[in-house]
């Protein structure tokens, strides 16, 4: 069977199914969301070393892992964008990047809550901590970088290589546990080895996680189609897709 | 519920860390919206499409 790739690469044929898609992964983000608030709080039992603060993880790990892998799609969409020279790839890397901005941020946040009840600070420069915040930096480098210049081709070709090159930062965070003596500890789940915390924590946290990723791709697409919307306004094909829309 | 809510202790903590991220979320999600609106109301005024009942 010969699938045509490159068919959902036009902004013309991909604005009209990604609006499709975003109703279906909104709501399987607040599906997610509620299932997993609810394991979080009502089924996970108490941490018997650190009480009820424990908690903070069903936010947390999630978080931490959507800024990263939001960054690895990013740089890939970026690249994707360099090498065939596609517009859509482009949009695409731009719509991420506020929403990874925001989990990193929010993992450094949730971080900062955690860490004074259990470490006695609120900040440590820690290398997990620190490369975390360089991963900040680079989504706000990205989205600055692009909005100052004013040829959109090459803004995206000058973020995108911002994106590409700031990649190296991502495994320096998920090994930094490993690679330097951090006071953040360890993985919190590996893939060698057995989890080490309570099923139910386990869950609730996996579930978490889902609800993360729904709702990442719902928003990145309903940002992809603005960013469409705001581009191609002129495009013939805008307005019979709007009139479509609508009286749909 | 009181003792729910008090999270043994760690409330601000653990309250501050889930408040943030919804308030961050809804913000993130409303933001999208109004955006979108105007960039709706903007192609209906160009297109001319207005008449054909493009949501504004």
């Amino acid at each position: 069977m010969a699938v045509n790739w490159f068919k959902y690469s036009s902004p013309a044929s991909f604005y009209p199914l990604a609006g499709r898609l975003i109703p279906w992964f909104a709501a399987a983000a607040a599906v997610f969301t509620v299932i997993g608030l609810w394991i979080g709080f009502f089924v996970a039992p108490t941490d018997y070393q650190q009480g009820e603060a424990y908690r903070i993880i069903y936010i947390h790990v999630p978080a931490a892992w959507m800024s990263m892998f939001v960054y690895l799609v990013m740089a890939a969409y970026a690249a994707l964008g360099i090498v065939f020279n596609t517009r859509l790839s482009g949009y695409m890397a731009r719509a991420l990047a506020p929403t990874g901005a925001m989990f990193t941020f929010v993992a450094l946040w949730t971080g900062a809550l955690w860490g004074r009840p259990m470490w006695g600070a609120w900040w440590v420069w820690d290398a997990r901590l620190t490369s975390e915040l360089i991963l900040l930096f680079l989504y706000l480098g990205f989205i600055a970088l692009h909005s100052a210049i004013d040829d959109p081709r090459r803004a995206a070709r000058a973020s995108g290589l911002l994106a590409i090159v700031g990649a190296v930062n991502v495994p320096i965070i998920y090994f930094s546990v490993q690679w330097w003596n951090t006071l953040h500890q360890g993985a919190s789940i590996s893939l060698t080895q057995a989890p080490s915390m309570a099923k139910t924590m386990l869950a609730g946290m996996l579930v978490m996680a889902v609800a993360a990723w729904c709702y990442t791709v719902a928003v990145a697409l309903a940002r992809v189609r603005c960013e469409i919307l705001e581009r191609e306004r002129h495009a013939d094909w805008i307005g019979d897709a709007l009139a479509r829309e609508s009286r749909s | 519920m009181t003792d729910f809510l008090a999270m043994g202790g760690y409330a601000a903590y653990v309250w501050g860390s889930f408040g943030v991220t919804a308030l961050l979320v809804l913000v993130e999600i409303l933001l999208l919206r109004r955006r979108r609106r105007t960039l709706l109301r903007r192609a209906g005024r160009t297109k001319r499409n207005v008449s054909m009942g493009v949501e504004t």
